[in-house]
């Protein structure tokens, strides 16, 4: 029997298990599916990271490097190399690596950190020829940045999603031609600073409301053929345009990794595709904990550190003394605002909700009802998809609560 | 004259607004907090960036690297021909110094290599 | 010199080739691409027919229901995954009730046996899911699935087990005739041979020419399809067609063998025999018909979609023809020609041997294989004694399919060898998943690039021009 098993050492993983270790718990195991601790942050080399956390910009390698030191400062045991293939809901783990083969730890808790994955080329349907030279951008950074090889030379990119983006500097960087960056929507996924510095520093055009029509080239990619779309997202024959590049790289979204959820009997909330979680982290299952991008994907790093201290607090005291709840309100929203999480409140206490909106609104106020009667309100000048929102809510206001409302008000 | 910018400080990207008299900068809006001001006056005047990359060891092992301060934008390519005939040596811990003098910055390992 | 030449190692090459090695004959296999299965079989619909389709009478129908009944004992030797999920062709109207009852007539000439019609309460207990309006089918017990690529990859593997030779990147350029036989060209190469099968595919009417046989031609007709992910996989359980139409069997839907759910094909005569283009309206046919068959299919849920060009006789039945002593086409070997091939290998050794050919059962002749799959199907205490013995095997490189590192190299080191990601997909299942490669490509690249002795560079997707990385990065000094 293990107290704590946390099932990925990403960013996610590494801070829940020091928050555990600093709440009094001493019997823990991460398991990490590569090679070293960091998680994808081993191939973020760009900056950026840690400015919350640590108030100075660092590289993901650095970022990661400073929980390492601490996870092997308090001797946090791990094992690199394993990947975890079952989860019970009795909190039985299944797992492989070279050394011990095939084994099966029974813990007390789990907290799941294993962080999402790509939206892959196959789910989008693009018509054409199936050549070589279609990769995630995520794919590229790690050929790019781990490996040290160029996927190509000259490049276009579908999505404009922070990898995307990145990866159109660094790409650019090592050499490359990145011919254009097409997004589907009408505003990109990705962060305004990644924008102006990844790409109106090198003069490489950011096509909105385009897509990726067609591909060509028999064995390796020869060209894409781009177009702009109407307001239905459909595109408008009448533009489109053949782009000759060798590389296309797709940044379409990421999705939480949730199949080790799913075997769990975990449920699954249909909006994040992560689990259903309270303020603590907590899954409906008794002991299972998530959060990093496995629950949700965050755009910051230092925010899935902030997320994963909870869990990693909240399983430790689940450790030692149970879980003792004195409420069940259930968080609903409104549409505009899509998810949020946590999901539902178990226990009076001041809480931050996370939350992300379904389109570009600007002069907004953000209001929560409890039971109808309105117990928050707060204005914005502008909410976009690509940004995670936050509020705090006091806990003193959520007495006997059984329902939370987040509503979008359009001023 | 006006120009609008993006400040790349941190994830926030405020909307800056800068007024502009021939070069110099008479005010800056938009910014949330003070470093947004200094950005946008260094933008206008000597834009200057952080360069990450990786070096190639004498080994064949690719380790991350960056300027350990922002040099100058227009640099940033002279910068990287630098860093790509960079050959260091194994090990390389995190912060070593691979290249120690180069427009006002050094570049350092941001990973440990053995 | 020898005995045979195979030329083509799809299917019904691969077939021939493993039938032929059970022979004392010196067989060779010639193929014009990278790797095994690389045309029609590696695109289609995976589906062993139980035979009701073709006409009464013709080689269609003789070898669809000979083939389909000894498939599962070519599978079991071969390791091979094979499901006897039956079919069920369902109806929507009056019109289709009729012409339920003609196939139910036709597949019982053939020799089908067990086929019986459903009416709709029986259909819905059988596939909860299927559509409120259909309201009868026609029911096949016999019909079942099969992974096309790894049937091919697997007797490819045991006719090598048993003395044959294979050489890709083989792509045949002239065919002349010797006192003995005949000479294969390619541009590089040459191999003499006293006899040829070809098994070319959409080729076989080019190869046939080429000795002077002009007697039929192949146009390939485009079928594209979408595959969803496994959670999908039990939304049906039998293989569900429409009532047919002259252009085929219209969109099926049907559970893989790996538990994936596959919809299409779609059916488009084409004259290019390289356009393997999937187009936007074939999607959005696929997607409709589906929906028509079967309720709640979720197409967000698709993992890939891809297309295959399907090799169309001239003739309208398969073209097994021997134009000369010694030369013997197997050609416009459409559907039902998975379902066929082991019957069609037969009939090709049994044409041989009718031609004063001398075919000798070779006393060691060995005709199974180890399952590709074995470590996968493994229990967990096999798998940790075969993980002590190697530990590679305790590595998981590709996360969704759960594929070991063990598995990739023994799909690099085992016959026919996977030379490029696509066949290491084939053979392992890594990067079929559902981020598709995105983590691990970059792994196995490494692993080809170690076990083949070559350079990042120099590895490929699917052979000579496929490439995945151009250049070291640093170069640009």
């Amino acid at each position: 029997m293990t107290d704590l098993v946390i099932i990925g050492g990403g960013p996610a993983g590494m801070s829940a298990a020091i928050a555990a270790y600093e709440s009094g718990i001493r019997d823990i195991l991460i398991l990490e599916r590569d090679v070293k601790l960091g998680g994808i942050l081993q191939q973020c080399i760009h900056n950026g990271f840690g400015l919350h956390k640590f108030g100075e910009e660092l590289t993901g390698p650095e970022y990661a490097w400073r929980y390492e030191e601490k996870v092997r400062e308090y001797g946090i045991l791990f094992k690199t190399g394993t990947m975890v293939l079952d989860i019970t809901k009795d909190k039985i783990i299944t797992a492989t690596n070279e050394e011990d083969g095939i084994f099966t730890i029974q813990a007390k808790a789990i907290i799941l950190a294993m962080g999402c994955r790509e939206r892959s080329k196959g789910a989008l349907n693009i018509a054409g020829s199936r050549p070589a030279g279609i990769f995630s951008a995520g794919t590229a950074q790690k050929f790019v940045n781990m490996k040290g090889y160029m996927p190509g030379k000259s490049v276009v990119i579908l999505g404009s999603g922070d990898i995307g983006l990145i990866m159109a500097r660094r790409m650019t960087l090592e050499g490359a031609e990145v011919k254009a960056v097409c997004e589907l929507m009408p505003y990109s996924g990705g962060l305004a600073r990644n924008i102006e510095q990844c790409l109106n520093d090198f003069n490489i055009p950011l096509k909105l409301s385009h897509t990726v029509v067609e591909i060509h080239g028999k064995e390796r990619l020869e060209g894409v053929t781009i177009a702009q779309v109407d307001e239905n997202r459909k595109p408008i024959d009448s533009t489109r345009e053949f782009i000759a590049c060798d590389t296309l790289l797709l940044s379409v979204g990421l999705i939480p990794e949730n199949e080790l959820t799913k075997a769990a009997e975990v449920e699954l909330d249909r909006i994040t595709n992560g689990a259903v979680v309270d303020q603590d982290r907590q899954t409906e299952k008794e002991g299972i904990f998530a959060c990093g991008n496995v629950l949700h994907v965050h755009d910051l790093v230092d925010f899935v550190s902030e997320e994963a201290e909870i869990a990693g607090k909240s399983a430790a005291s689940y450790i030692k003394s149970g879980t003792q709840n004195d409420m069940n309100a259930v968080i609903k929203t409104d549409g505009k605002i899509r998810y949020s999480v946590p999901q539902r409140i178990t226990t009076k206490k001041d809480i931050t909700v996370y939350f992300r909106v379904s389109d570009v609104f600007k002069n907004v106020k953000i209001n929560v009802y409890k039971d109808g009667e309105q117990i928050y309100s707060k204005k914005k000048i502008k909410v976009a998809p690509g940004e995670m929102e936050s509020i705090k809510l006091a806990g003193e206001k959520l007495d006997d609560a059984k329902e939370l409302y987040l509503e979008l008000e359009v001023l | 004259m006006e120009r609008n910018l993006t400040c790349i400080v941190c994830p926030m990207g405020c909307s800056l607004k800068v007024e502009l008299d021939g070069g110099e900068v008479k005010s800056v809006s938009g910014n949330t907090c003070p470093r947004g001001e200094v950005y946008a006056r260094t933008e206008c005047t000597n834009p200057m960036r952080t360069v990450t990359s990786t070096v190639r060891c004498s080994d064949g092992t690719v380790v991350a690297v960056k300027t350990d301060k922002p040099i100058p934008k227009d640099k940033v390519f002279d910068c990287m021909k630098a860093i790509n005939n960079a050959n260091p040596d194994l090990p390389i811990k995190i912060g070593c110094v691979i290249i120690d003098k180069i427009y006002g910055a050094k570049v350092i390992a941001t990973q440990n290599a053995e | 010199m020898y005995d045979v030449s195979v030329i083509g190692a799809g299917v019904v090459g691969a077939m021939v080739a493993r039938k032929l090695s059970s022979y004392s004959l010196k067989v060779c296999i010639l193929e014009s691409e990278n790797d095994v299965a690389m045309g029609a079989t590696r695109a289609n619909s995976a589906i062993v027919h139980a035979g009701f389709d073709a006409k009464e009478g013709s080689l269609k129908a003789k070898l669809n229901v000979k083939g389909s009944e000894m498939m599962e004992k070519v599978a079991s030797e071969l390791g091979v995954k094979y499901k006897k999920n039956g079919s069920l062709v369902i109806g929507f109207n009056e019109e289709d009730k009729n012409m339920l009852s003609e196939l139910l007539v036709r597949g019982n000439e053939n020799g089908v046996k067990d086929l019986r019609l459903l009416d709709k309460d029986e259909l819905k207990a059988l596939e909860p899911n299927i559509s409120n309006n259909a309201i009868c089918a026609l029911y096949a017990p016999t019909g079942a699935i099969i992974c096309p690529y790894e049937l091919t990859i697997a007797a490819v593997g045991n006719a090598m087990d048993n003395g044959a030779e294979l050489k890709c990147n083989f792509k045949v350029t002239a065919i002349d005739k010797t006192d003995d036989g005949y000479e294969i060209k390619s541009e590089t190469e040459a191999v003499k041979s006293r006899c040829v099968i070809n098994c070319a595919g959409l080729y076989s009417d080019k190869i046939a020419a080429m000795i002077g046989d002009e007697s039929f031609s192949v146009h390939p007709r485009k079928g594209e399809y979408i595959l969803l992910d496994k959670e999908c996989g039990c939304i049906v359980s039998h293989t569900i067609f429409r009532t047919p139409s002259k252009m085929g069997k219209g969109i099926l839907v049907s559970p893989t063998v790996d538990g994936n759910l596959l919809t299409g094909p779609t059916s488009v005569d084409m004259e290019d025999k390289e356009n393997k283009a999937t187009a936007a309206d074939g999607f959005a046919k696929i997607i409709k018909e589906t929906y028509e068959n079967v309720e709640g299919v979720p197409f967000n849920k698709t993992i890939t979609s891809f297309c295959g060009l399907r090799a169309v006789g001239s003739t309208g039945d398969f073209i097994i023809t021997s134009p000369e002593k010694g030369f013997i086409n197997a050609a416009g070997i459409e559907s039902p020609g998975l379902s066929a091939s082991p019957a069609i290998a037969e009939y090709i050794a049994d044409m041989l041997k009718d031609q004063g050919f001398e075919l000798n059962e070779k006393a060691d002749f060995n005709p199974k294989r180890k399952p590709m799959h074995y470590f996968r199907e493994a229990s967990i205490e096999e798998k940790n004694k075969i993980i002590k013995k190697d530990k590679s095997f305790g590595k998981i490189v590709c996360r969704c399919e759960g594929v070991t590192e063990g598995e990739i190299l023994e799909a690099i080191r085992t016959n026919p060898k996977a030379r490029d990601l696509d066949g290491v997909k084939r053979r392992t299942r890594a990067q079929m998943g559902r981020c598709q490669g995105g983590f691990c490509s970059p792994y196995i690249v490494e692993l080809l690039a170690k076990e083949m002795n070559i350079t990042y560079e120099d590895v490929t997707k699917f052979g000579a021009g496929s490439y995945i990385n151009c250049s070291k990065t640093k170069e640009d000094k």
